[in-house]
């Protein structure tokens, strides 16, 4: 239990004797080993200490070497098993009903930072007291689900009259737990009034319906000579604004399919819309997600993009049956937030601000990069990969970026007494 | 040899030559365009003038007295009679232009001109970005602005009006250094007036040498084609300015000038078409030599080209210890290892240079000779048979020899593509006979080899500190865990797998003969035996392979072909053979197969790699393939056609199967067509009609799969080769002997062919099983005319989809490795590129390498505490050996998916024609990889 004071005592000596080995444990390893050292009864201290000691003696040996070339690396490990990836989308776990971008092209739309994923799509959890009414969930389903005019009602046209009729269809609008008003708000928030007027058509009931007719003389367009009268071109334009109007549901949600899900439902959209989703009423805003990052970015902010990122990404790497150490994924997504935006890996994203007019230039693009460092005077330090393979000059990764030197000592003098044995490796690196 | 940095170029300075610059540097001004007399003799003041250098052998250079190899060319220069503008800096004069008054020169307050500063980055910009208005004054002459247009590529309209190069020249001059700066150029390193040229340099010989056809006939260099153009009209230009020719004359030819100057920088420039040779071919010009794949960049610079290096087809040897490469004699003979003579090996050097470059070698042996000795004068004599004892005579401290390969020089071996660092190990030499190079079977998995004509590449290094680097860090026994998952990429395959499945499951027995047979070929001594029956000694085959065990090793996984989840008893388990129990390097239950010691899941071979050290898990994978490949040749395999045989009952129910599923189809669609489907939410009628066609076809193959599966057990070698996981799959397997199922092109019943049908044997729309691409015959049984047509469809796409994934993945994975190249972990752990920017404060969170990670994990806890408190810690869950499984590298996903890949390989080698479809290797490969 949490504030039990024999497990952070545990935890407070494993945490004093790494900071003293000048460690810093991973805290998910040291979470594991005081859960489980708390199991065991009357643990004697110096037990604990000679599992702190174990447990650093390991990790050192476990831990990155300096200069490592990180970077290359997870590139490799991110790139090698696209080759073995598909190339064609498939249908979402659990949902058939829905195409989702999967595989390589997905992989390469994430890397891309493209701002509307191919085939958007959100996950919606409903808030837990509601989540297990199909009922409740259905309603919100349907006020996500982007609702047009056309359908719940069909549309015509009279031409002698110069009318648009709009007939709801009262199954329809059931269906959606619409009424007829909100149809005619709709309409009415919808059309220009200027241009047209709506007034009540035959029928009865739900099923009542509309008509809009065209003001008599098309109000001149700012700027625009008035163009001749052509009430026939009017009334398709009519038709097809009427066609556009949006009823209920968010912009951009174009189909909302619930699923039952171990015990609860949760609804599953084609199209993507968070920030709006977010504010509806019932929805569960600590689960809901999309799988469009940048999406996240806006309404999240840029961790939260990262972590979406890293999500997405080895989601779709497992998806296909590959492994890739989550360490390498989380690296890129750190890359491509790291200015506190979205970059994508490319020349219009990090590789086009790289420092290196070199490196710049062997990327894509050549000319450009080198005239342009040319009339601004640029000076390219030479300090990354591509600029020192160019000029042909060791790189400064590896066993590269260090430097051992050996003087010699003039002859007739003895050599100094060999120095004390090296400090344990943690002493030179210091640690964060 | 002097090897070791004395200097390191710490930065660039870019920066745009001035006229005086040109004009300074250049040796010679080049007036006729013309390049050589009738002589072949350079003409004086033309573009091959002597002064900017020679190409032939015999001559001298004018400026530098060099020759050839000397003289590294000088520029020299053309006056230009009229300015141009440089192309490739239109839209920047465009910037400057209209941000600056057009009388006085001064900066325009609010120009919308964006502003540029090398110190905010390449694209750093200040001051808005607004368009500018178009009716302003200038504050401080109070002159009316006019709007600036750029007429692409390099005329500029104010109102209409041409702006001449030379008005705009002007203009730029006109800029006082103090606004140069507020525009984002520096000054110093380049005026804005340079950016319309009045000189142009002409590039040394050098840089466009002509060449010599066999006919004698000269063939000059694109580059100096465009300069001869340039000439051309820049003198008609000067005559008929000077004669006064009419103004419409004077600016056609201006024209002329600024099209031939303009594609001489960059003949692809939009808007104007590219100069052509005479063949019609387009001219190479600069910015073409520089840009793209075979551009100046990307091929010589990021890429060169190297000595020292061998390219042969590749073949298996599984006697050679997995760091090692059987090298041919052929090859150990070109290539070469410098040897500095020294005091102390005076003698040995003397040796070799004596012996030449074919020594002669008592039969079958192969005796290194030298190839070249460097003096310590530095020049290079190239060792021959005849003057081998004078060489030998030269041979002194300070020399170096070039002494041909020996066994154990250490060389880097290296496979195209190479998509990660296991695709460039360091090997030890092994000169053998024969002509190909050789390696041990486990290193296919990380260079992707195969035998059917891969070639590989092998390069020779050249110094210490790199010999060095490459045995302490590119060894290929330092990469038998790879850092992508943390798990053994190196290991076994194929065959080692089959075999030792066959030595140790249900643990066959071995007679003394057959076990100092196989003992011999691996090298260990003979165990006492197991037991005794009927008076003879036997040993098991649990036994022989725990030889190759470390002694400490404990482990309890599952097997491969454990079909049973791991909450079933014990016994069930026991059945089957299936779990696999190590205790103290002794095998005691189970069946090792491809979950022990296979290349990316072997559980065995992880745990050795990551307890013993690299030293030991590359013991093990040598005595391993020695021992498996023994075993299999005594104990034998062979699968056949007839492996695939299913009686003939059931063939009978198979064809039930497939005619009952057939009839549900014919029922669906006739549901569909009078309209009685059920409708799947969110799915329109045709969608869910073929959703359900496809379930049921679906169904009915694993049913046929199933009976088939019936008849094919464990007895069986193809069943063997699959359940494993050395070869192949049961789904393989039951498409032989079951059904092969239903083809798909684009996850979709095939549709495409003729006006509403798939092929002519089938009537218009007809939605049936057979006529949308079912395959109800098995491939042993053979394929129907039109099934057989199917089945090539849905061929055709996996083909055409390799190709299409190997581009774009290439690309992808390009893209990520230059935009990740130069993160590092620094000292303070701290990831950061080269600005110096922190990417992560902790690499990965938690400085954990993946490479030495347990699958990702940094540490397994529970492994510490029964390490340390011993008994009194047990988890329930680390001794069943869950521990270990729970964290398996690879899923059962990766191995369907690995056999997919090994059936599209099966395909590829079907196939007469060869796919393009291993990225990377050009058409020049003749051969089948």
């Amino acid at each position: 239990m949490p504030g039990e004071p024999k497990s952070s005592k545990i935890r407070e000596s494993l945490l004093k004797q790494a900071s003293q080995a000048k460690v810093e444990l991973p805290g998910g390893v040291v979470d594991e080993v005081v859960r489980k050292l708390e199991r065991l009864r009357d643990l004697p201290p110096e037990e604990v200490r000679k599992v702190g000691q174990e447990l650093i003696r390991r990790f050192r040996k476990v831990r990155v070497d300096p200069h490592e070339s990180v970077g290359i690396v997870a590139a490799q490990s991110i790139g090698e098993p696209g080759t073995q990836m598909t190339l064609r989308t498939f249908h979402y776990a659990g949902v058939a009903e829905m195409n989702v971008t999967l595989g390589l092209p997905r992989l390469i739309e994430l890397v891309d930072a493209r701002r509307v994923p191919s085939t958007p799509m959100m996950t919606v959890h409903v808030e837990k007291g509601t989540q297990k009414d199909l009922s409740r969930v259905q309603g919100i389903a349907l006020g996500i689900e982007v609702t047009m005019v056309p359908d719940v009602a069909s549309i015509g046209t009279v031409v002698e009259e110069l009318k648009v009729v709009v007939t709801p269809k009262a199954s329809l609008l059931q269906a959606r737990r619409l009424k007829r008003s909100q149809l005619e708000a709709a309409l009415l928030g919808g059309l220009d009034r200027r241009r047209f007027s709506l007034s009540d058509g035959s029928g009865a009931g739900e099923s009542k319906a509309f008509e809009i007719h065209l003001a008599e003389q098309a109000p001149p367009r700012a700027g625009k000579e008035p163009e001749e009268d052509m009430p026939f071109k009017r009334l398709l334009e009519a038709a097809e604004a009427v066609r556009q109007i949006r009823v209920m549901g968010i912009t951009g949600i174009k189909r909302a399919l619930i699923k039952k899900e171990k015990d609860e439902y949760v609804i599953y959209t084609e199209g993507s819309n968070l920030s709006e989703v977010l504010d509806v009423p019932g929805v569960d805003s600590a689960r809901t997600t999309t799988n469009s990052i940048f999406e996240i970015y806006r309404t999240l902010g840029a961790e939260a993009a990262r972590a979406a990122l890293i999500l997405e990404a080895s989601r779709t790497l497992s998806e296909q049956g590959l492994t890739v150490d989550i360490r390498h994924i989380m690296l890129v997504a750190d890359l491509m937030t790291n200015e506190g935006d979205i970059r994508a890996i490319g020349r219009h994203g990090i590789s086009g601000k790289k420092t290196s007019v070199l490196a710049r230039a062997a990327f894509e693009i050549t000319a450009a990069h080198l005239l342009k460092a040319a009339i601004t005077g640029e000076v390219d330090e030479l300090k990354g990969v591509a600029e020192n393979i160019i000029v042909g000059q060791p790189i400064a990764l590896g066993t590269g970026a260090v430097n051992l030197i050996y003087r010699q000592p003039p002859p007739g003098v003895t050599p100094a007494k060999p120095p004390a044995p090296p400090p344990p490796p943690e002493a030179a690196s210091t640690e964060a | 040899m002097t090897s070791g940095l004395s200097k390191r170029i710490k930065s660039l300075q870019f920066a745009f030559l001035s006229p005086d610059e040109i004009r300074r540097m250049s040796a010679v001004k080049v007036i006729t365009a013309d390049t050589y007399d009738d002589d072949g003799y350079p003409i004086e003041m033309g573009l091959m003038d002597l002064h900017m250098g020679v190409i032939e052998p015999n001559l001298r250079c004018r400026t530098c007295g060099g020759r050839v190899n000397e003289c590294p060319g000088h520029f020299g220069l053309i006056e230009l009679a009229m300015p141009v503008i440089h192309v490739g800096y239109a839209k920047e004069i465009k910037r400057l232009l209209q941000s600056t008054c057009r009388a006085c020169g001064r900066l325009l307050p609010d120009t919308g001109a964006m502003i540029r500063s090398p110190a905010l980055g390449p694209d750093g910009e200040t001051l808005s970005s607004r368009p500018p208005r178009e009716e302003r004054s200038c504050p401080q002459c109070g002159e009316i602005q006019q709007k600036i247009i750029l007429d692409k590529p390099t005329t500029f309209r104010e109102n209409g009006h041409k702006i001449t190069p030379k008005e705009v020249r002007a203009r730029l001059e006109r800029i006082p250094d103090d606004d140069v700066v507020r525009l984002g150029l520096d000054p110093r390193f380049g005026r804005p007036e340079w950016l319309v040229l009045t000189v142009l340099p002409v590039p040394p010989v050098a840089v466009r040498p002509s060449i010599t056809l066999e006919s004698g006939e000269r063939s000059e260099d694109d580059l100096t084609h465009k300069l001869v153009d340039v000439l051309r009209i820049n003198q008609r230009l000067r005559e008929n300015r000077d004669m006064g020719a009419p103004q419409l004359v004077v600016e056609d030819l201006w024209e002329l000038l600024q099209y031939h100057v303009t594609t001489y920088f960059d003949n692809q420039t939009s808007g104007i078409p590219p100069a052509r040779h005479r063949s019609g071919r387009p001219l190479k010009t600069l910015v073409q030599r520089l840009k793209g794949k075979d551009g100046r960049f990307r091929s010589n610079l990021s890429g060169k080209r190297v000595n020292f290096s061998a390219r042969t087809v590749i073949s298996p040897d599984p006697l050679l210890s997995i760091n090692d490469v059987g090298i041919p004699v052929e090859v150990a003979r070109a290539l070469t290892v410098p040897l500095e003579v020294t005091a102390f090996n005076l003698e040995v050097a003397k040796q070799y240079v004596t012996r030449g470059p074919t020594p002669a070698s008592p039969a079958g042996t192969y005796v290194p000779g030298v190839n070249y000795l460097v003096r310590e004068d530095g020049q290079r004599i190239k060792v021959m048979e005849k003057n081998a004892e004078m060489c030998a005579t030269m041979v002194s401290p300070g020399c170096v020899v070039e002494r041909q390969l020996i066994d154990g020089d250490i060389v880097l071996f290296n496979r195209q593509p190479s998509l990660h660092r296991m695709s460039m190990m360091a090997h030890f030499v092994r000169i053998l006979p024969h002509k190909t190079f050789r390696f041990n079977l486990c290193d296919c998995t990380p260079y992707n080899a195969d035998f059917d004509g891969d070639e590989m590449n092998l390069h020779v290094l050249q110094s210490q500190e790199a010999r060095a680097e490459a045995k302490v860090i590119m060894q290929v026994q330092e990469h038998i865990l790879s850092p992508r998952f943390g798990g053994p990429i190196i290991g076994m395959i194929h065959d080692h797998i089959t075999s030792s499945f066959l030595l140790t499951h249900r643990n066959p027995r071995f007679n003394r003969g057959d076990t100092t047979y196989l003992l011999s070929k691996v090298g260990l001594p003979l165990p006492p035996p197991a037991g005794k029956e009927k008076g003879e000694e036997y040993w098991t085959g649990k036994q022989l392979f725990s030889l190759t065990l470390p002694p400490d090793l404990s482990v309890e996984f599952r097997s491969s072909i454990c079909s049973h989840g791991s909450q079933e008893p014990a016994k069930v388990h026991e059945q089957d053979d299936c779990l696999v129990v190590v205790e103290k390097g002794q095998l005691l239950k189970g069946t090792i197969d491809a979950k022990a010691i296979a290349a990316g899941k072997g559980v065995i071979l992880d745990a050795i790699a990551r307890n013993d050290g690299p030293d030991a898990a590359r013991r093990f994978l040598d005595v391993m393939s020695r021992l498996c490949i023994t075993a299999i040749s005594l104990k034998g395999l062979s699968t056949g056609i007839d492996d695939e045989d299913v009686p003939e009952e059931a063939r009978r129910q198979i064809a039930r199967v497939m005619a009952t599923a057939r009839e549900e189809v014919s029922g669906l669609v006739d549901r569909y067509h009078r309209g009685e489907m059920e409708q799947i939410a969110g799915r329109t009628l045709e969608e869910t009609l073929e959703v359900n066609i496809r379930s049921t076809l679906s169904k009915a193959r694993d049913q046929a799969g199933d009976i088939a599966g019936k008849y094919l057990g464990l007895d069986n070698p193809a069943v063997i080769l699959a359940k494993s996981g050395a070869r192949g799959t049961m789904l393989n397997l039951t498409q032989m002997a079951g059904a092969v199922g239903q083809q798909s092109v684009r996850g979709e019943r095939l549709l495409r062919g003729y006006y509403d049908r798939t092929l002519p044997h089938f009537q218009r729309g007809d939605l049936g099983a057979e006529a949308r691409g079912f395959v109800s015959s098995s491939y042993k049984n053979g394929l129907l005319p039109t099934e057989y047509f199917f089945h090539s469809m849905g061929g055709r796409e996996g083909l055409v989809d390799t190709a299409v994934r190997t581009s774009r993945s290439g690309y992808m994975q390009r893209r990520l490795i230059n935009a990740l190249e130069d993160l590092r972990v620094e000292e303070d752990s701290t990831v950061r590129n080269t600005a110096g920017t922190v990417i992560q404060y902790r690499y990965g969170e938690d400085s954990v390498d993946p490479s030495r990670s347990v699958q990702g994990k940094a540490l397994i806890v529970d492994e510490v505490l029964n390490q340390v408190l011993g008994k009194r810690y047990r988890p329930e869950e680390y001794l069943r050996g869950e521990g270990l499984e729970g964290t398996l590298p690879v899923g059962e996903e990766e191995l369907d998916l690995l056999a997919e890949a090994q059936l599209e390989e099966e395909n590829e080698d079907e196939e007469s024609e060869e796919p393009s479809g291993e990225g990377g290797d050009g058409p020049d490969l003749g051969g089948g990889d």
